[in-house]
């Protein structure tokens, strides 16, 4: 056991856990973010993903060791107060969820997607979205999110002002 | 039903459909509350409850009545509706929501009747000691059900309401109107809200069955697409699944698992364990561990050293003999309907025209639900509280009541909205496992199944070897049909073909692996041998399938599905490419009719088979919200996806081989094909539920349109593991 430091959410935290530890279970049992979820342990099923420094990880497969100043982001830190991220609210509008088990771990993966890509194209969306199960099948419907997700932000004039 | 299930220990074999065992069984609930009771929990206001039975002492005290009148409420509930006196609308279901968009769905029929917003609406859920008895969520009983009980508790609340106000203003209830949780006089246009109306009430109505409904035509909430009621809840992470649930100074549990299937435990050691500091717990082969981290609890199960006796056992290249060779023979002993004959079957065998006799075969499948099954156990005395994800929170009430030998009265089960089940979670394992070992470390216990547990401990859709022998008429008339069904079970096994002479009959078997429930059983299977064999029937006569189907099928429901289905997929074009194929299949299940049409690609040298376009057409009556019917055929034919191409559980002498998401391959986003859905809104008919029918056309269609671009018949469910050995 040990002290760690780790940043979450741009908030500080510090956990008493061994560095060996899942970043997920780090996320659940200690500091009861239980957004992200346990879908499968070995990375497959994309449940568990947070971004670390901005880009998607599968948290159940990351230590807690291997974290040191990077910051985590989870599901639970991307709406800005009530006003939702693009990618979650298009994922209400387009109903892109039955159960939603996995609907964190998709969002995470998206904004992951739509910060490296603005405009992905259909396949695009398939290839990087291919680590993220939904067993309920709504896989076409969080296609149209992304898309949806992706046309808003495009929109937005942060956006705008970063394209020029 | 709950004993039935308990009695059946973990190695043995689980009830292969709860449809056919449970529907039939009475409900037992007998509800010792009376109406104060109800109010000094509800607080005041008015509250319609809908009764099962003694429905013409129901209808004799179906006017409003008066504080005092009478307090009894009839003993066997399936639901009921309170209105607050500060208008809030709570509404009150044993159905448990598992993504199939219930809470919603619901919601919306109550908001259509009563005239309420539906975000005013709350519905409490699948909670053993709030909610009425209900017997599970399963086979798509809900939407026929439920929906319409609440429909019509909505609709006797609103009567209620207008009724209210046509006293308090001495005026005709005929003039007055419900709309936005107030009622209207149209003629002085002065209006009163609910809530004003119920102010220091307490008012209760048992559901009077001869209200009318508003007819399915004329609905306004009900029959519109509606969000997702909670959806923001799931879209911030803040929704908590049953495996998100905790409790002060709770321990997370673990078990010490066998081997392989049905070990028995000879020696234990667990002192190391103890020495951890986890509470360690025996109880027959119930070995578990409870510590204040799943790490610890994890080491501490690891630092056990366990001694067991295993049995050999049949292994997947056994199965399909196993399967044939170790049968009840004859006719299942419930009796209901699992063996069919009629007209005389081997003489028209003898004398049709064209005979063709086959076998298929199905794997065993895992459900996955995304989320594994969880618990959290509380115990107060000899009180348990217990939050977990099933679709029978009141059988498993039963379960934990049979396991600590209490009455069901000391037992409270509470399921949280859950990640899916797919039929998955209609037992009790992780529920008991939590509770077991809470008992021991005196203090709250959480048991969440790793994926493995899930793949291993849970329960399969069942494997099966289905026989067919048909016979035809040159014209293309079926005239004898002969079905036999092993194991796999009996949903859907009849045809809805018109054929003079029929034998068909399930066998039981003893199923070398633990099975039980699946979204639509055994429907996949039998209609996957059914529409397969009339595919080959077809081509054995050189017809074209569709009409060879359309020649033999009179019901008009699903003539009309199947033709609207050929329309939208353009049946009858010619193919563009070598490796396409074309192919169909579809039937009728749990009240619905589908109609699967799919255009498959073979790459000639690699053998992949991508699914590229799927064209269905559903038809179940009214619909109620037709976008979350579109998520629930799409979802549908995406699972069905993976049954039919590329999903079965290997396994081996007791031990399951592939129980991980890195070796058990569940469709993906690149495996969707292009989905289209055509649905036929039948206003007239009552509405039927849709979790589970849409998906039984998939796998034929599929096999049929290899066929068409290969050449090559596949019997075997999953069609094509590894892709497609090209002859």
């Amino acid at each position: 056991m040990a002290a760690i430091h780790l940043s979450v959410n741009r908030h500080s935290y510090t956990v008493d856990a061994d560095p060996q530890t899942s970043l997920l279970t780090v996320l659940r049992d200690h500091l009861d973010l239980t957004g992200s979820k346990y879908g499968c342990g070995e990375g497959q099923c994309g449940a568990c993903t947070v971004l670390v420094d901005g880009k998607a990880q599968r948290s159940c497969i990351t230590r807690l060791g291997t974290i040191g100043a990077k910051q985590i982001t989870t599901i639970e830190g991307i709406a800005a107060a009530d006003r939702l991220h693009p990618v979650q609210q298009a994922f209400l509008d387009e109903e892109a969820m039955q159960c939603a088990y996995c609907t964190s771990g998709m969002i995470m993966s998206a904004v992951s997607l739509l910060t490296v890509n603005r405009h992905p194209t259909h396949d695009e969306i398939v290839d990087f979205m291919e680590g993220n199960i939904c067993r309920c099948g709504t896989y076409p419907r969080i296609v149209s999110a992304i898309q949806k997700a992706a046309s808003v932000l495009a929109e937005s004039p942060a956006a705008k002002g970063a394209s020029r | 039903m709950s004993s039935k299930v308990m009695s059946t220990k973990v190695s043995s074999q689980l009830f292969l459909e709860p449809e056919r065992y449970e529907l039939k069984a009475a409900p037992v609930y007998h509800f010792d509350l009376d109406r104060r009771d109800f109010f000094k929990f509800l607080g005041a206001g008015l509250l319609v409850v809908s009764a099962l039975k003694h429905a013409g002492a129901v209808q004799e005290s179906g006017g409003a009545r008066r504080r005092g009148a009478d307090d009894s409420v009839p003993k066997e509930i399936d639901a009921w509706l309170h209105i607050g006196e500060d208008g809030t609308v709570t509404v009150y279901t044993g159905k448990v929501e598992v993504g199939q968009n219930i809470r919603t769905s619901l919601s919306q029929a109550v908001a259509e009747e009563l005239h309420v917003p539906i975000d005013k609406i709350e519905l409490v859920m699948g909670d053993t000691q709030l909610t009425p008895f209900d017997m599970g969520t399963f086979g798509s009983r809900t939407t026929p059900t439920m929906n319409l009980q609440l429909r019509k508790v909505a609709a006797s609340a609103r009567d209620l309401l207008i009724g209210l106000a046509a006293t308090q203003w001495q005026t005709d209830p005929a003039h007055l109107v419900a709309s936005d949780a107030k009622v209207t006089d149209t003629q002085t246009n002065r209006s009163v809200e609910y809530a004003a109306l119920l102010k220091g009430q307490q008012l209760t109505q048992t559901l009077p069955a001869e209200d009318p409904l508003i007819p399915a035509a004329n609905w306004r909430v009900a029959g519109q697409s509606a969000h997702k009621v909670d959806g923001r809840d799931f879209v911030t992470g803040r929704h908590r699944y049953p495996s998100d649930q905790t409790l002060p100074d709770m321990l997370h549990g673990k078990l010490l698992r066998p081997p392989s299937f049905g070990a028995t435990l000879l020696s234990l050691d667990s002192q190391k364990a103890e020495q951890m500091g986890a509470v360690v717990v025996r109880d027959g082969n119930f070995v578990g561990v409870a510590a204040p981290s799943v790490a610890l609890a994890s080491s501490a199960v690891a630092a056990i050293h366990a001694e067991w006796k295993s049995d050999p056992q049949p292994s997947r290249k056994d199965l399909f003999d196993s399967l044939k060779k170790d049968t009840t023979e004859g006719k299942d002993p419930s009796g209901d309907g699992d063996s069919y004959e009629t007209g005389s079957v081997d003489k028209a065998l003898a004398s049709a025209d064209h005979h063709l006799q086959q076998t298929y075969t199905v794997s065993y499948i895992a459900h996955v639900p995304l989320e594994p099954r969880a618990a959290l156990a509380k115990w107060d005395g000899d009180h348990v509280t217990v939050w977990t994800g099933t679709q029978r929170p009141f059988g498993v009430r039963g379960q934990l009541a049979e396991a600590f030998r209490i009455p069901e009265e000391k037992v409270r089960v509470l399921m949280p909205d859950t990640g899916s089940g797919y039929g998955g979670k209609h037992t009790g394992e992780t529920a008991i496992e939590a509770a077991r070992l809470a008992r021991a470390a005196k203090r709250p216990v959480k048991v969440v199944w790793t994926r493995e547990e899930e793949f291993t401990w849970a329960y399969f859709r069942p494997a099966g070897v289905i026989d067919v022998k048909s016979g035809v008429a040159a014209d293309g008339a079926i005239t004898a049909w002969e079905f036999h069904n092993y194991n796999s079970g009996s949903a859907g096994i009849r045809t809805y073909y018109e054929i003079p002479n029929q034998r068909i009959m399930f066998h039981e078997a003893n199923s070398p692996l633990r099975q039980g429930s699946y979204r639509a059983l055994a429907a996949t299977a039998n209609h996957f041998a059914r529409e397969s064999h009339m595919d080959e029937l077809a081509h054995t006569l050189k017809l074209d399938p569709l009409e060879f189907r359309l020649k033999n099928l009179k019901n008009e429901r699903l003539r009309a599905v199947f033709q609207a289905a050929a329309k939208r997929f353009g049946w009858g074009a010619s193919k563009s490419t070598p490796g396409q194929g074309f192919g169909m299949g579809g039937g009728y299940e749990k009240l619905g009719n589908i109609a699967t049409f799919a255009e498959v690609n073979v790459d000639r040298k690699s053998g992949e088979v991508k699914v590229v376009r799927v064209v269905s057409a559903f038809e179940c009556g009214a619909i109620v919200n037709p976008d979350n019917l579109r998520s629930q055929i799409e979802g549908s034919n995406i699972q069905g996806l993976g049954g039919a191409l590329f999903e079965a559980i290997e396994f081996e002498n007791g031990k399951i081989l592939n129980g991980r998401l890195s070796r058990y391959r569940v469709p993906r986003f690149s495996d969707v094909p292009a989905l289209d859905t055509v649905l036929l809104d039948r206003k007239d008919l009552p509405s039927a539920g849709a979790g589970e029918c849409p998906m039984i056309g998939m796998a034929p269609a599929i096999a049929n349109a290899i066929f068409d671009a290969t050449g090559q018949r596949l019997r075997s469910l999953p069609l094509v593991p590894n892709g497609l050995k090209l002859s």
